[in-house]
C-alpha cells in the first residue's frame, strides 16, 4: 500500500483525507475551533435556528410528496395531507410549527447580537449575512403561506405582491409580472411553489454556510464583548478560549432537548396557536370576492405591517417605509460606532434604548394583528417613529465623552417628530385630531429617557472598563 | 513581439482580452436571463380571461349591492337611494379627492357628483386602491365601529381605508385614490355590460 504523503490519518479516514480535507476541516470548525467559554443561554439559538432549518427541510420534502401546487387542487390537497396521508398531520404540523419557530429563534439570536454588539470587531459580513438570512427566510415564509390556498393565504399574498404595486411608473407591470395574471390565480401559486421548495432553500443552506464560514474567520463574540484572540497562551491558543467540540456541541445538546419538548408540546396540543400560527381565516378556501373580515399576516411579519399602516403619505411610501425598516438593520454595524461591544460596559441610556427597542418591536408586532382604530392606528404611527428613531439614538449614542451632543440630538429630533404632526394634523378630524394629542408623548418620551437622561445624569451616561479577560 | 517567443506579458492586450470575454460573458448570461424572465408574463391564457363581461341588474333593490367577476376582480353595483345619494356632497371636506380629479380612476362619464352613468347605480371594480384587499360593504349609517359621522359607504379591513357610497377616499387613509369605476355601458335597462364604454364613451 502507498504512504499517504498529505496526511497523518490511517485507515479509511485516511483515505478519505488524502483525497479531501476532512480532517482540517473538522479541526477548523469543531475540535480546534476555540469559541469564547463564557458563553449564555443566549448562545443557544444559532443552534437551534440550524435545527429548525433541518426540520423545515426534512418535513417539506414530504409535504411536496402529497401536496398539489394547483389552483383547483392546493386546498384539497392540504387537507388530504390532514385527513387522509398516514400521519400526514403530524408532518404538516412540524412544518407549520418550525415556520414559526424559525422567527421566535432567530429574533432571540438577533437580539442577542444587538445586545453584546455582536456585529462589531470586523464581524460586519457575519451580520450582513445574517440579514441576508433573514430577508430569504421571510420571502420563503411568506410563499410557504399561500401554498396551503385557503383565504388568508390568498388576500396576504395580494397585499404583499401589490406592494410593489406603489413603485412609481412601472409598479403595475412588475405587479403583473410577478403574479402572471391580472389577480393571484394558479400561475401565481405555481411558482411561487418552485421558489419555496427550490430556489430560496438553497439560497437559505448557501447563506447559513457562509455565516459560519466568515463567523470562524472572525471568532465568536461574547457576552462581554471581549476579543478573546487578544491574549493566547505559548500554542496560539486563545486563553479564555475552549474548543466548539466536544465544549458547546455537549453544552448544546440539553438546550435542543428543552426546545424540542417545547416544539413537540405545540405541535401535538396548540398546533394552530390560537389562530397565531396558522390563522382560522384559511381553514376555508381561497376566495376572490371575499376578504377575510379582519386580514392580518402572521405573526412574524406584523411589526412591519403596522410600519406600513402607519405611513399614509402615500402607498409607496408606506412600503418605502417598510423595507426601510428592514434596510435599516443592516446598516447597524456602521451607525452603532461605539467602540465598546456589550452592552454591559455601555451607558444606562444605551441599555435603555435597546430594551426599548425590543419592546417597541413587540408593540409593533402587536398592533399588527389588531384591526385599526382610531387609538391603535396613532399608537403604530407612534411606535413607527420610534422604531425609527432608535437607529438615529444609536448613532448618537456612539461617542459617551460628549454628552452636549445627546441635547442637539434632542432637539433635532424632537423637532422632526413635532414637525410631522404638524403636517398631519387636520382639526376636522376630530377623532384623529385628539390622538395626535394624546400619544406624541411615546416618542418625546422615549427621546427623554435615551438622551435627555444621560445628558442631565451623568451617571447614565457612564460607561464602564471593559475587562481585559471574560468574566466568569 | 510575441509572448510565446519573450517573457514578458502584454498586460494591455490581456486586459483587452478579459473585458472581451466579460462582455460576450455578460450578453450571454443576459440572453439566457430574457427567455425565463418573460415566461413570467401573463399567458395567453390568462389574456384570454380578461374579457368583457355581461351582467344582468334588473332585479337590483335600492340600497342592494351585486357582485360579478371580471379579470378575476370584484365587480359590485349598488342601487344607492335617494337619500344616500343626497347625503354625498355633505362630506366632501373629509375627502381626498371629491371632484374625481385624478382621471385614471374613472371613465370621462363617470367625472361626476354621483361618479356613475346613471346617478342611482354605482359601478366600481371592488379593490381597494392601498395594497388590493376588498372592502366590506357597509351602507348602514353610524353603526358603532365606524363612529358617529359615517353615512355609509366602503370599509378595508386590511388597512382601515374608508371609501363613501360613491367609491371616494377618505382622507388619511392609506388608501391615495377613489375606487376605480370600470369602463361599462348599459346594452339594456337591466343589463350592464363590464369592460367596454360602448360606441357612446
Amino acid at each position: 500500500m502507498a504512504m499517504n504523503t498529505n496526511t497523518e490519518a490511517t485507515g479509511l479516514l485516511g483515505w478519505v483525507d488524502e483525497r479531501f480535507p476532512i480532517v482540517d476541516t473538522w479541526k477548523a470548525h469543531m475540535s480546534e475551533y476555540y469559541a469564547p467559554k463564557n458563553f449564555n443561554a443566549w448562545y443557544y439559538f444559532g443552534v437551534l435556528a440550524m435545527l429548525v432549518l433541518v426540520i423545515q427541510i426534512v418535513s417539506g420534502i414530504f409535504l411536496t410528496m402529497h401536496y398539489k401546487p394547483d389552483a383547483a387542487l392546493a386546498y384539497a390537497s392540504v387537507e388530504y395531507i390532514m385527513r387522509d396521508v398516514p400521519g400526514g398531520w403530524f408532518i404538516r404540523y412540524m412544518h407549520s410549527t418550525g415556520a414559526s419557530a424559525f422567527f421566535i429563534v432567530v429574533y432571540f439570536h438577533m437580539f442577542r447580537g444587538l445586545m453584546y454588539g455582536s456585529y462589531k470587531g470586523k464581524r460586519e459580513l457575519v451580520w450582513l449575512i445574517g440579514m441576508a438570512l433573514y430577508l430569504a427566510l421571510m420571502a420563503e415564509a411568506f410563499m410557504g403561506y399561500l401554498l396551503p390556498w385557503g383565504n388568508m393565504s390568498y388576500w396576504g399574498a395580494q397585499v404583499i405582491i401589490n406592494l410593489f404595486n406603489t413603485i412609481p411608473f412601472v409598479g403595475g407591470e412588475i405587479s403583473e409580472w410577478i403574479r402572471g395574471d391580472f389577480v393571484i390565480s394558479d400561475p401565481t401559486l405555481n411558482r411561487l411553489f418552485a421558489f419555496h421548495v427550490a430556489a430560496v432553500p438553497l439560497i437559505l443552506v448557501a447563506l447559513v454556510f457562509v455565516h459560519i464560514v466568515a463567523l470562524h474567520r472572525v471568532g465568536s463574540n461574547n457576552p462581554d464583548g471581549i476579543e478573546i484572540k487578544a491574549l493566547k497562551n505559548e500554542k496560539g491558543v486563545p486563553l479564555d478560549g475552549v474548543p466548539f467540540h466536544p465544549y458547546y456541541t455537549v453544552h448544546d445538546i440539553p438546550a435542543i432537548v428543552v426546545f424540542l419538548m417545547v416544539f413537540f408540546a405545540i405541535i401535538f396540543f396548540a398546533p394552530e396557536m390560537g389562530g397565531y400560527f396558522i390563522e382560522h381565516a384559511n381553514f376555508e378556501p381561497a376566495n376572490p370576492l371575499k376578504t377575510p373580515e379582519h386580514i392580518a399576516p402572521v405573526w412574524y411579519f406584523t411589526p412591519f405591517y403596522t410600519v406600513l399602516r402607519a405611513v399614509t403619505l402615500s402607498p409607496f411610501a408606506g412600503t418605502a417605509a417598510m423595507f426601510g425598516a428592514i434596510i435599516l438593520l443592516f446598516l447597524l454595524p456602521w451607525l452603532d460606532r461605539n467602540p465598546i461591544k456589550s452592552w454591559r460596559y455601555r451607558n444606562t441610556a444605551h441599555m435603555l434604548n435597546l430594551a426599548i427597542f425590543a419592546v417597541v418591536f413587540i408593540i409593533l408586532g402587536y398592533l399588527g394583528v389588531k384591526a385599526v382604530t382610531p387609538e391603535y392606528k396613532e399608537m403604530g404611527i407612534r411606535m413607527t417613529e420610534i422604531y425609527f428613531l432608535f437607529f438615529a439614538v444609536i448613532f448618537a449614542h456612539s461617542n459617551a465623552a460628549k454628552p452636549g451632543r445627546y441635547l442637539v440630538w434632542f432637539i433635532l429630533l424632537a423637532a422632526i417628530i413635532f414637525g410631522i404632526d404638524f403636517i398631519r394634523a387636520n382639526p376636522d378630524a376630530a377623532v384623529d385630531y385628539a390622538q395626535i394629542k394624546l400619544q406624541w408623548v411615546w416618542p418625546i418620551g422615549y427621546l427623554a429617557l435615551t438622551l435627555l437622561l444621560p445628558f442631565v445624569l451623568r451617571g447614565c451616561n457612564a460607561e464602564k472598563a471593559v475587562p481585559e479577560r471574560v468574566t466568569s | 513581439m510575441s509572448d510565446s517567443d519573450s517573457n514578458t506579458v502584454d498586460v494591455k492586450r490581456r486586459r483587452m482580452l478579459i473585458a472581451a470575454t466579460s462582455v460576450v460573458g455578460a450578453a450571454g448570461t443576459a440572453a439566457f436571463a430574457a427567455p425565463l424572465l418573460i415566461s413570467w408574463k401573463p399567458s395567453a391564457r390568462a389574456l384570454n380571461a380578461g374579457a368583457p363581461v355581461e351582467m344582468n341588474i334588473s332585479k337590483i333593490q335600492p340600497g342592494q349591492r351585486l357582485k360579478a367577476v371580471w379579470q378575476g376582480k370584484p365587480i359590485w353595483v349598488v342601487s344607492r337611494t335617494e337619500k344616500m345619494l343626497a347625503d354625498l356632497p355633505s362630506i366632501n371636506n373629509l375627502l381626498a379627492d371629491p371632484d374625481s380629479a385624478v382621471e385614471t380612476q374613472q371613465p370621462a362619464y363617470a367625472k361626476n357628483d354621483a361618479r356613475s352613468r346613471k346617478p342611482e347605480i354605482l359601478v366600481l371594480i371592488g379593490i381597494c386602491t392601498h395594497l388590493g384587499c376588498s372592502p366590506t360593504y357597509r351602507p348602514e349609517i353610524a353603526p358603532a365601529d365606524m363612529g358617529a359621522d359615517w353615512l355609509g359607504g366602503f370599509f378595508c379591513p386590511c388597512h382601515g381605508s374608508k371609501f363613501d357610497l360613491a367609491g371616494r377616499v377618505y382622507k388619511n387613509v392609506p388608501a391615495p385614490t377613489n375606487l376605480v369605476v370600470p369602463e361599462h355601458y348599459y346594452k339594456t335597462d337591466g343589463v350592464i355590460l363590464i369592460g367596454n364604454s360602448g360606441g357612446a364613451a
